[in-house]
């Protein structure tokens, strides 16, 4: 049941979108078809599941204040937490440019549809957010930031894919000429966070 | 997108300038500074470094803290990554700039913490993402991997400039017509328990409009800072 809270917890209450704006460049940029922004998104679901995990090891075991004690008990006041910058970033960059090759090898007709999108997820903030989130809620183990970073990739999906329906839409309407195209994404998005606040407080 | 046309427009532009000597400050150079401010601007020109800008724009202090934060680190990454930019490998450029970029913004957060550490606690997380902020690897890609040194300076100043004008403005707003402050200072009047406690324009039963403080506002209000600054300037108005 913590899991099922923490899962709807991530999607709907702290969308990464409509409640934290990460990602969203990508998510102004790639979202003018339903099509692309549908790889795009999952896309990021992927990532996002594979390195927050990976980097909530990491800080567990190497960057928190004491973390290194399980080498010898001599380093238990060793803080390398000023690295994880550094650290995340790179454990992403490294993971995107694995998946890209494992895809590739592997799963020749998933590339194709999201070969031009995988690369750009590394300067993705959303990526970044998440490890840089589950710093700061201090998870209990390993499961629980699997779900949370999965839980944040399938909201980032929803949004975008949200979105990019609306603005396939909104071609026929009449908007004024200084406000088509971004103004209008910024109200339109603006207004859909209006509606995701009301799942806040919701608990499971 | 627009950053590759950009780079295609300005790089015979600047083969050609590198042959004759110019001053320091010449036509150009000067443009590359006032060009983010509106023509080009980063956030709403070239949609770059959204995310960051509409997190943190609930009061006027921390976005002057980001924006100039943002400054210093465009500005050095832009210098270094153009000083070996004839040296990175093209295959590993955006892990290099990432590293570059990254040690940065540990220095910057450091350097925070320790002397401003309340701002540093509300900006939280988004110091650390001025790492994959798309202002910073976008001017890199755009142009510091293509250009001299001083001119990628004043590229990175000016686009920093750019981000922190809109930073400042949204900030502004929300800020004044949230909660009646500018940077902690109660302009509007004070707001006591009742009206007749209350001073100011509170005092004629003037109310917060609490929207402001959500983080919706923020998109709403770059979204209008986007119709103003189109309809001065037609030219930018978007075809579809």
């Amino acid at each position: 049941m913590e899991y099922v809270n923490l899962f709807v917890r991530s999607i709907f209450i702290e969308n990464m979108i409509f409640a934290y704006f990460l990602g969203m460049c990508s998510y102004l940029a790639v979202s003018k078809t339903v099509k692309t922004a549908v790889g795009l998104g999952a896309a990021v679901i992927f990532v996002l599941a594979i390195t927050v995990p990976i980097n909530f090891l990491l800080d567990n075991y190497l960057l928190k204040p004491g973390a290194l004690t399980w080498l010898s008990p001599e380093y238990a006041n060793i803080d390398l937490s000023f690295l994880s910058f550094i650290m995340f970033i790179a454990v992403i960059a490294s993971m995107v440019q694995l998946v890209e090759m494992i895809v590739e090898k592997f799963a020749p007709a998933l590339y194709g549809a999201l070969g031009i999108f995988l690369p750009l997820i590394a300067v993705n903030c959303a990526i970044l957010g998440g490890s840089l989130f589950m710093q700061q809620k201090d998870f209990g183990g390993v499961s629980e930031a699997l779900t949370y970073g999965f839980g944040s990739g399938v909201g980032w999906f929803l949004a975008i894919l949200a979105i990019a329906a609306i603005r396939e839409k909104i071609t026929y309407s009449n908007v004024p000429a200084p406000l088509r195209g971004l103004g209008i994404t910024f109200i339109i998005t603006g207004l859909m966070a209006l509606g995701f606040m009301s799942f806040m407080g919701i608990k499971l | 997108m627009a950053d590759t046309k950009n780079k295609k427009e300005k790089s015979p532009v600047v083969l050609f300038v590198a042959e004759e000597k110019e001053p320091l400050f010449s036509k150009k150079n000067r443009k590359l500074l006032s060009d983010p401010l509106n023509d080009n601007n980063p956030i709403t020109v070239q949609v770059l470094g959204i995310c960051s800008a509409l997190a943190i724009t609930v009061q006027l202090k921390p976005s002057i803290v980001m924006a100039i934060a943002v400054m210093v680190v465009m500005a050095c990454s832009n210098v270094i990554v153009s000083l070996i930019r004839n040296l990175i490998p093209n295959r590993i450029r955006i892990i290099v700039q990432l590293v570059v970029v990254a040690a940065l913004v540990i220095l910057v957060n450091e350097v925070l913490k320790a002397f401003a550490y309340d701002v540093s606690k509300e900006l939280s997380v988004f110091v650390g993402l001025i790492i994959t902020n798309c202002i910073v690897m976008g001017r890199l890609e755009a142009f510091a991997l293509g250009n001299g040194v001083w001119k990628s300076f004043l590229d990175g100043i000016g686009n920093a400039a750019g981000y922190g004008l809109i930073l400042i403005v949204v900030a502004f707003f929300r800020e004044l017509l949230g909660s009646g402050k500018l940077l902690g200072f109660e302009v509007l009047g004070h707001k006591g328990a009742t009206m007749a406690e209350s001073t100011g324009l509170y005092a004629l039963g003037y109310e917060n409009n609490g929207l402001m403080l959500l983080s919706p506002a923020a998109l709403l209000v770059v979204g209008v800072i986007i119709w103003v600054q189109r309809s001065r300037n037609r030219q930018l108005i978007e075809k579809n």
